[in-house]
């Protein structure tokens, strides 16, 4: 909220809600006038398709919890009803499902972008850790819906990852049970899933609103990463041209998202999640929906003891790491340049990172057995050593090529 | 286009409330009406509503046809109360016009029933006669399929 | 930005080490044929004929050991399905009788609102009507299993949309039965040998023979293999109806909505191109 707001109450009306809640201003400072730099690229348009994947997701939801019941003996069958008997129920439960993945695959290219552009070096740092925030939400709030269907990868998958915590010496297994409600998985944590699946969409929205919040101090990076320094001459107002860029950006998105809901709703997910969960029988491959596999690959690597600590706390700790060394992202990474573009040898490691990533995908879904087991330690121990190891050397090390003194300099003379 | 768009989304987001598929199945049913004896009622099931199926007594549909209009809270002849052919037959749902109690059966004033809540008795035509009901019980729609069988809904 | 060489190499070369086919069991299952389904493709929608014929194989065969507890009778006469009408569903509904507690002596004549009556009343009975094992509910049978694709070939599942795994696991199941077991193979008492089995060995009985049903086919229309390739493969197409009864809708839908995204989207570009007009960037 760094700028003079430029809107004047056209009527008295306006002037008398302007005067008690300048609600009109706020939308306008914000939503239309806020200089964003003119070269954005397409990547930039994942913001608002996120904000359309959480809306989507929502509104679903929100009609889904109509005819859904969260009891043991009646979820599997409330679902089935949903996509057989209600009206529209088809579509709207696919489009739930397939959005969750949909809402993964936006996220996960947005980080990605956050990560080659260096956007979440200073100033925004904080805007980095609500965003990191945000994921971990979500991981949670899809965790928790996966599970509200009570098929047999929804009651594995709870059983396995409520586990985790087992893991944790001393308070681990009190720990486990106040969390199931029980000894096992069973109705009291599919009911409590299913209170907290509804309150976190909302609580993720809260954090989103922060995020957008904390965007606006500094504004937006851009592809060269270089800060804006003439309004005029490197900015252009929101309204109309990112508002446009960015509605035709979320319709882009949709056409993949409504292929997948219409011709293929299934096959995102597991065929064994259509068997009504059974504690008595495990499946033969327990494994979670494809937007956690990197993080379960690398859960499952750490199958040896280091010093005192046992393998399963031991992959809990990667696990958790894995995650939370998002957080410390702007520190690790010491360049004083921000995009990519600029970083000759980032680049290279920037991309093996993202193959790497993509490696760990695939390993989460194999089973622990030969090559695999040996490949997903290695691309565990790479993604450490990304952040821990190579990005702190490389802000030292690297020769950045020479940065544009502006953006307006930048974009002149471009091919239009 | 932005506009059609809109509309034939949100048309499907707000038609999902409107009942489903197997609410609607259980909309009209078929009774079989052979098993109820002259002069018993039987209370069935529908919509999720009480309905009484009254056999009526040839002394009871009499009654019914010389009470005078005049005398009526809400006038109804006996005829309109119910189909051509089968008299006998009286099917009402069973909540009392007052406030929804189900009335008490061969109780009342009149030959007919009677609501213990706030005191509304009924003809044998189901039809208010005394207390603060202010409307005969309600006729759900409903055709005779045969002599036996009549479809409700 | 995007150096191209270096992201298809190393994808390649992860691609490269991680198909080797996955460890088989010591007698290997035969991969399974994919068959054409009038139901695949996003113009897939189901052959009524083949339904019914389907319907008729449950009925005969599977239903004296099979639950289908989610398919109402009425589900028979929707559209998109096998298109029986209401008044033989009517009539198809009372040559079964349903629990109902509130009804004399706790069952009465189905009507097509009730649901299809399991052959058993308790899992337990089924167990010991079946030497332990339970024969599965049919109701979501054909999407409760599918096609294990070799190293990377499933992404290309991705882009064709294949969901037809359910039914060409079970087309492959039911012709998968095999006379006596591999010599080195042990066999459990009261178990059969099937290729595609998970373990090979099956508590089912091979379930269909040549000639066991005689199909009506109408006057004018095609004669139809009485064998057990076309058994298996009618009851499974109806086994995917019983598992997704509105996919033509779905599909139908579908295709609209896919065109009119894609116009509005070159509608969007076209706009957004004209609002850019002139602006470096």
């Amino acid at each position: 909220m760094s700028e003079h707001s430029t809107y004047t109450p056209g009527n008295a009306v306006e002037k008398w809600l302007d005067d008690r809640l300048p609600i009109i201003r706020f939308s306008k400072e914000h939503l239309m006038d806020f200089p964003t730099p003119k070269n954005l690229n397409y990547w930039w348009t994942f913001g608002a398709i996120l904000v359309m994947c959480l809306g989507i997701q929502i509104v679903t939801g929100i009609i889904l919890a109509m005819h859904y019941t969260p009891h043991v003996s009646m979820a599997f069958d409330s679902v089935e009803h949903i996509r057989r008997d209600v009206n529209g129920g088809r579509m709207i439960q696919s489009f739930h499902a397939v959005g969750a993945s949909m809402f993964f695959a936006a996220v996960y290219i947005h980080i990605f972008r956050g990560m080659y552009f260096g956007s979440y070096k200073a100033p925004r740092e904080i805007l980095w850790i609500l965003g990191v925030l945000i994921f971990l939400l979500m991981m949670a709030t899809a965790f928790m819906g996966y599970v509200l269907p009570w098929g047999q990868m929804s009651g594995w998958a709870a059983t396995v990852i409520t586990n985790i915590f087992a893991a944790i010496p001393v308070i681990g297994t009190p720990l486990l049970e106040l969390l199931r409600g029980g000894f096992s998985v069973g109705n009291p944590t599919l009911n409590r899933f299913f209170s907290l699946h509804y309150l976190l969409p909302f609580v993720i929205a809260a954090v989103v609103a922060l995020h957008i919040w904390a965007l606006h101090v500094p504004g937006n990076n851009n592809p060269i990463g270089v800060d804006v320094k003439d309004k005029q001459r490197d900015t252009l107002p929101f309204h109309p041209y990112y508002t446009m860029k960015d509605a035709f950006g979320m319709v882009l998105f949709l056409i993949p998202f409504a292929w997948f809901a219409f011709f293929a709703p299934d096959i995102l997910g597991h065929p064994d999640n259509y068997i009504e969960f059974n504690s008595q029988v495990t499946p033969a491959h327990i494994v979670p929906e494809w937007y956690f596999l990197p993080f379960y690959a690398i859960l499952r690597a750490i199958d040896f003891n280091i010093l005192f600590i046992d393998s399963k706390l031991g992959g809990v700790i990667f696990f958790g790491g894995s995650i939370l060394i998002l957080f410390f992202l702007p520190w690790l990474d010491t360049s004083k340049v921000r995009s990519g573009n600029f970083r000759p040898m980032f680049k290279w490691f920037y991309w093996l990172f993202v193959v790497n990533f993509v490696a760990l995908t695939y390993l989460g879904a194999a089973p622990a057995e030969g090559i695999y087991v040996v490949l997903a330690k290695i691309c565990t121990a790479y993604y450490f050593i990304h952040f821990l190891v190579i990005l702190p050397l490389l802000g030292r090390i690297e020769t950045p090529r020479p940065l544009p003194t502006s953006i307006s300099e930048s974009v002149l003379g471009k091919a239009h | 286009m932005a506009g059609v768009g809109a509309a034939a989304t949100a048309w499907p987001l707000i038609n999902q409330m409107n009942p489903d598929a197997s609410t609607l199945a259980l909309a009209s049913i078929e009774f079989d009406v052979s098993s109820i004896p002259e002069g018993q009622s039987v209370t069935i099931m529908w919509r999720g509503l009480p309905v009484f199926v009254r056999h009526r007594t040839q002394a009871e549909i009499d009654e019914a046809k010389a009470v005078p209009l005049a005398d009526l809270k809400d006038p109804e002849t006996d005829e309109q109360r119910t189909k051509e052919g089968h008299e006998q037959w009286l099917i009402m749902i069973a909540n009392c016009t007052h406030l929804g109690c189900v009335p008490v059966g061969d109780s009342g004033d009149f030959d007919g029933w009677f609501c213990p809540c706030h005191g509304s008795h009924y003809d044998s035509a189901g039809r208010i006669r005394k207390g603060p009901a202010p409307k005969n019980l309600v006729l759900p729609p409903y055709e005779f399929l045969s002599d036996t069988l009549v479809q409700i809904g | 930005m995007l150096n191209t060489k270096t992201l298809l190499a190393a994808l390649a070369l992860v691609a490269g080490i991680a198909t080797p086919a996955l460890a088989q069991d010591s007698h290997a299952t035969p991969a399974i044929e994919k068959q054409t389904w009038s139901f695949a493709g996003i113009f897939g929608t189901y052959d009524e004929n083949q339904l019914q014929r389907g319907f008729q194989v449950f009925r005969e065969v599977c239903s004296s050991c099979h639950s289908a507890r989610l398919i109402a009778f009425r589900n028979l006469a929707e559209e998109g399905g096998p298109g029986f009408s209401e008044e033989q569903v009517k009539a198809l509904a009372a040559e079964y009788e349903v629990a109902d507690p509130t009804a004399e002596g706790g069952v009465r004549t189905a009507v097509p609102a009730d649901r299809w009556p399991s052959p058993f009343a308790t899992e337990q009975d089924a167990r010991d009507a079946n030497g332990g094992a339970l024969p599965p509910d049919f109701s979501v049978l054909a999407k409760a299993r599918g096609v294990k694709e070799e190293g990377l070939w499933w992404v290309l599942n991705y882009f064709t949309g294949y969901s037809e795994g359910g039914p060409d696991y079970i087309h492959a199941l039911l012709n998968g039965y095999h006379e006596e077991a591999p010599e080195e193979f042990e066999l459990a008492e009261g178990k059969y040998y099937n290729d595609y089995f998970p373990g090979h060995a099956i508590g089912m009985a091979p379930p269909l023979s040549d000639g066991q049903i005689t199909y009506e086919v109408a006057e004018g229309q095609a004669e139809v293999p009485l064998t057990v390739e076309q058994y298996s493969t009618d009851v499974a197409a109806f086994m995917m109806w019983m598992a997704e009864p509105h996919l033509a809708g779905r599909k139908q839908t579908g295709f609209v909505v896919l065109l009119f995204l894609v116009l509005f989207a070159g509608l969007m570009y076209a706009t957004k191109r004209r609002i850019w007009q002139g602006i470096e960037h």
